[in-house]
């Protein structure tokens, strides 16, 4: 495959089969590996089509300063692009994310300012409105309102799978921004009749819920809870030990997150085989494991792993 | 009366600290007028006129429960239901 540019090689990540965790040749899990993307997740498909949009629309000229809330991976797909298209990017990340995450934004020429740990990614998304509040001429992108973040994965995401996978029964994604399982949700509900959409939420340790009010928590303007079929919590524990599983049984090294969707793949696969049904199931893989090693999520026992990452963000 | 209910910390001022409690119901609905019973204010911080209260989700066995049927949701002995705050990803 060749490319005029790296931003060019965006989005078409292989879909591989994970014959080793499915439950039997009729109930079947795939997964896309969005760590094949540039920066090595998915979230380079959604910055590239933010900045795009943002141009589009006048709101980006060289020099222009961006400013987005992040606990990662946008902020590092955004850095990539922005040092290539002559624009300052500052982030708005909780302080409880892992070493690799700044170091990835700064080599890539970010700034960076931190957010309380306590409330997790509630708070990142606080801050950066003050801050845009303050600094008018600096162009927030917002990735949990961003219309391009759903529709990106409605025009490339779910196209992809569905070529790559047309008997497709089930897709289970992450719920971050909501923005992969909405664009990509909508479009295969579209094309294939009674396909199953499933978040897999990552239930972090207490500290990330904070302390502040109930009415004060944070539902993202792009969700649309239409759009899903259902909505599993995925505990730390459980998350960790998908993702051993996924190194020993598949030979496939991913973050922390795939864990979470894996553990609800393998969940709706055990169900469709126990009601005698066929299951073609497709998990999307954010990111690589990488930026999770500083973590301890690989090294040592699952209850050391998961005492090491209580109170991180690790999703 | 076997109902297993994890309180997220902000509402563990209606629990005494208590980080579980036991409830018991056949409907998550039920679930949380016996826990307001118990626990005097708690089922208002949950529920408001409309439902669910926005940014409060409730999981049954770890699916939350507004793709259960919600407030109608079924639930029996041996359940966990987990109640946490809206939070966001990204």
């Amino acid at each position: 495959m060749r490319f005029d540019s790296i931003l060019d090689s965006v989005g078409g990540t292989p879909l591989v089969g994970l014959p080793h965790l499915s439950p039997s040749p009729s109930t079947r899990l795939w997964a896309k590996l969005e760590d094949r993307n540039p920066t090595g997740s998915v979230k380079d498909r959604v910055a590239l089509a933010m900045i795009a949009a943002a141009e589009k629309e006048g709101r980006l000229a060289k020099g222009a300063t961006i400013l987005e809330p992040t606990s990662g991976n946008t902020g590092i797909s955004l850095a990539m692009i922005a040092q290539l298209r002559g624009y300052r990017l500052i982030c708005v990340m909780p302080e409880n994310t892992s070493a690799e995450r700044t170091q990835l934004l700064q080599m890539f020429g970010a700034s960076i300012i931190y957010s309380p740990a306590a409330g997790g990614s509630n708070e990142a998304v606080r801050v950066a409105r003050k801050l845009a509040g303050e600094n008018p001429d600096w162009v927030l992108l917002y990735q949990y309102g961003n219309e391009a973040n759903a529709r990106v994965h409605y025009e490339s995401t779910g196209p992809e799978l569905l070529a790559d996978l047309p008997e497709i029964t089930h897709f289970v994604a992450g719920l971050g921004t909501t923005g992969t399982l909405m664009g990509t949700g909508r479009f295969l509900r579209e094309h294939v009749a009674g396909v199953q959409i499933v978040a897999a939420e990552p239930r972090y340790g207490e500290l990330v819920y904070g302390l502040r009010n109930m009415d004060e928590g944070f539902v993202p303007e792009l969700y649309d809870d239409s759009v899903l079929t259902s909505r599993f919590s995925v505990s730390a524990a459980d998350a960790l030990r998908r993702t051993r599983e996924l190194v020993h049984e598949e030979g496939i090294f991913a973050g922390i997150s795939a864990g979470c969707v894996v553990h609800a793949g393998i969940a709706l696969a055990e169900r469709a085989r126990a009601l005698g049904e066929r299951a073609e199931i497709a998990l999307l893989i954010a990111d690589g494991g990488w930026k999770y090693l500083s973590t301890g999520a690989f090294a040592g026992t699952l209850a050391e792993a998961e005492a090491r990452i209580e109170g991180e963000l690790w999703a | 009366m076997a109902i297993e209910v994890r309180i997220p910390t902000i509402l563990r001022t209606y629990t005494g600290g208590a980080k579980s409690v036991q409830a018991s119901g056949d409907t998550i609905a039920g679930l949380i007028a016996d826990l307001d019973s118990q626990h005097t204010g708690l089922g208002e911080r949950l529920v408001d006129g409309a439902g669910l209260r926005r940014f409060v989700n409730v999981y049954l066995n770890d699916e939350d429960v507004r793709f259960l049927g919600g407030l109608d949701a079924r639930v029996k002995d041996g359940d966990t239901v987990t109640v946490l705050p809206a939070v966001a990803g990204g």
